[in-house]
């Protein structure tokens, strides 16, 4: 399970990474928020993994550490309100720069649709 | 009552926020009235904390009266209340500066600010690494929101690359926390700084990492070198008293830096003591040199007196690099004095813009206006203080750090923060001439001084002339601080030792 756990943390982190640089604010947005969930379940699993344990003591023979269930709420709790703001933010960006890109340039087009006008030229 | 003066500085702006955050739009005289005596208050109990916390004495505040490394504790130690000190004072000054018209340029200035000191004032309390990540939290989220205050296309430019910067910070942090917690099984500082020393060696690798991850986070918020390219431009273009207020948000970053690497990496950690000295010698050398090309390269004066704030900050991580005590009284001393005159030059860079229409605070050939000589002694005593030359602050401060620096690292120290002083009088100097000699001829334009406005202002860069007079008894204070911070035991003994009662002071 620690095999396949780390496996999909260290997916998420790979993808957020890639989508926040990215020259675009909706694939920065993603990247981020992709971001945060890495950094939650590797919040999470700081504790170390217990499978059928509660966060009690004197119920079971194995019992999981309480405190990064507490702290990963919290994070999600944060990661959530930031995400909704960078959303915001970035339709305000839209909206008054009159373009989606990170620098808030014209001159930055997508390569894709520059290529594509090309040929229908 | 007494003993619960250190949660003062948090709840105070907390239920200030909250009475000013019901009515969203416009300002009136009631809602300036609540913020101006909230700050005022604050004020007031960091000072009563700063003379408790002067005599050498440490303050444990046990939240919710859970023992130490159980429940969450704020720590009042002579660090923290002269932050908290700083904060306030600085914010007053904000405030008055800001009520005279720019606080009803956006909606809810008010609640959002006290929100943002709330953040500032538990960031500088809080004893618990996990705390000051919420807390670190809490002052950002009103920052952005503070930011973008006016609105208009620059800010909204500036504020996108300054949450997204922030943001991965964020995560950078919980990472960093999680590596740390894994490794060490608590979170709360002193206990951490006990554990350290006793950590099996297989494990020192791994909170190596930690460390060095949240050395990254801390760069970021201080503004170091690789990570500063976003202060420039979000700091220039927000309002004036919000760029004001942001001068101590870079200290944030100076600050835990001061608190992590002096106390959990401190002496008692064996093989990991000192783990961030190097890193923030060369960096902060790194970026006083930068900063200095970008003081001369500057087109707007307040695009210049943010490369100040930079040199600034590299003058302080050079402190922290530094081997001897007394560099960090040297630091202290410079970082009250850095924090106090940055704000006050934005302040004043707002109201020769406002006197100089639509040229604005870019250095070139404007109108005359009103005013010049009240606005150009103004500036004189700024650039001198903030470029360092004597008589004002800026000039003890570097001296005091340079007479510090052991003969090798004088002999990096001397010349990049002389010659980064020499381009700062160059720089500030032509700034100056322009703004104030060069003009065109024909009938001065401007309008009338706003009073809040001056007072704001002038109260701040007076602290330059005011901290020379004073040198004497601030010096001792953060030479003291500086001697405090060095003896991690008695911060841990505070923090961990279970009798509460008798730390919660004096009842």
């Amino acid at each position: 399970m620690e095999a396949l756990y780390a496996i999909t943390t260290g997916v998420l982190t790979a993808c957020g990474v890639y989508m926040t640089l990215r020259g675009r604010t909706f694939p920065v947005v993603v990247g981020l928020t992709l971001l945060t969930y890495a950094v939650n379940l590797f919040l999470f699993s700081m504790g170390g993994l217990t499978t059928h344990g509660a966060a009690l003591i004197g119920q079971n023979e194995a019992y999981a550490d309480p405190l990064p269930q507490a702290l990963v709420l919290t994070a999600i709790v944060i990661g959530f309100a930031m995400t909704a703001f960078s959303v915001i933010l970035a339709m305000r960006s839209r909206g008054d720069l009159g373009n989606d890109s990170v620098d808030g340039s014209r001159t930055d087009r997508d390569p894709d649709q520059d290529s594509r006008r090309e040929s229908k030229a | 009552m007494i003993q619960h003066l250190p949660i003062v500085p948090i709840l105070l702006p907390l239920v200030a926020a909250i009475v000013l955050l019901r009515k969203r739009e416009g300002v009136d005289p009631v809602r300036r009235t609540i913020s101006i005596t909230t700050t005022t208050l604050l004020v007031m109990a960091s000072l009563a904390l700063t003379l408790q916390a002067a005599d050498g004495h440490i303050f444990v505040y046990h939240l919710g009266n859970w023992p130490a490394p159980w429940g969450i504790v704020l720590v009042v130690d002579r660090l923290s209340a002269l932050m908290v000190l700083l904060t306030s004072l600085l914010a007053l000054c904000c405030l008055m500066h800001a009520c005279s018209g720019q606080d009803g340029e956006g909606s809810n200035f008010h609640g959002l600010f006290q929100l943002q000191l709330m953040g500032l004032n538990g960031a500088f309390l809080t004893g618990d690494l996990f705390n000051l990540f919420v807390f670190f939290e809490v002052l950002l989220l009103a920052s952005y929101a503070l930011l973008m205050h006016g609105g208009g296309k620059p800010r909204v430019q500036a504020g996108l690359h300054y949450v997204v910067l922030n943001l991965a910070g964020s995560s950078l942090f919980l990472i960093a926390l999680g590596v740390l917690y894994g490794s060490l099984g608590t979170l709360n500082m002193a206990d951490m700084a006990q554990r350290v020393s006793s950590l099996p060696a297989e494990r020192t690798g791994l909170v190596y990492a930690g460390a060095l991850l949240l050395l990254v986070v801390f760069a970021l918020k201080a503004a170091m070198l690789p990570l500063y390219f976003w202060l420039p431009r979000a700091y220039s273009s927000a309002s004036a008293p919000v760029g004001a207020l942001f001068a101590i948000m870079t200290k944030v970053g100076i600050y835990a830096q001061l608190r992590v690497f002096t106390l959990i990496f401190g002496d008692q950690a064996g093989q990991l003591s000192g783990l961030a000295q190097p890193w923030l010698w060369w960096g902060g050398l790194a970026t006083l040199a930068v900063a200095a090309v970008g003081v001369l390269s500057a087109r707007d004066l307040r695009i210049q007196i943010t490369y100040f704030m930079l040199i600034s900050v590299g003058i302080l991580l050079c402190g922290q690099g530094m081997a001897a005590v007394d560099s960090r009284g040297a630091l202290l001393y410079y970082l009250v004095h850095t924090t106090l005159v940055s704000g006050g030059l934005l302040l004043l860079a707002d109201m020769i813009a406002d006197q100089r229409g639509k040229v604005g605070t870019r250095i070139a050939r404007g109108r005359a206006f009103h005013h010049t000589t009240l606005l150009g002694a103004l500036y004189f005593v700024g650039a001198i203080a903030m470029a360092g030359l004597p008589p004002l602050s800026g000039a003890v401060g570097k001296a005091w750090l340079m007479s510090t620096a052991a003969f090798n690292e004088a002999l990096w120290l001397w010349p990049v923060l002389l010659l980064s002083s020499l381009a700062g009088v160059i720089a500030a100097s032509r700034a100056g001439s322009t703004l104030f000699w060069r003009r065109s001829d024909g009938e001065p334009g401007g309008t009338h001084l706003a009073r809040g406005k001056l007072i704001g202002t002038a109260s701040l860069l007076a602290t330059a002339p005011l901290m020379v007079i004073l040198a004497g008894p601030i010096s001792d204070y953060t030479q003291a601080t500086a001697a405090q911070l060095g003896a991690t035991q008695q911060y841990r003994n505070a923090v961990l030792s279970g009798n509460t009662r008798a730390q919660e002071g004096v009842e």
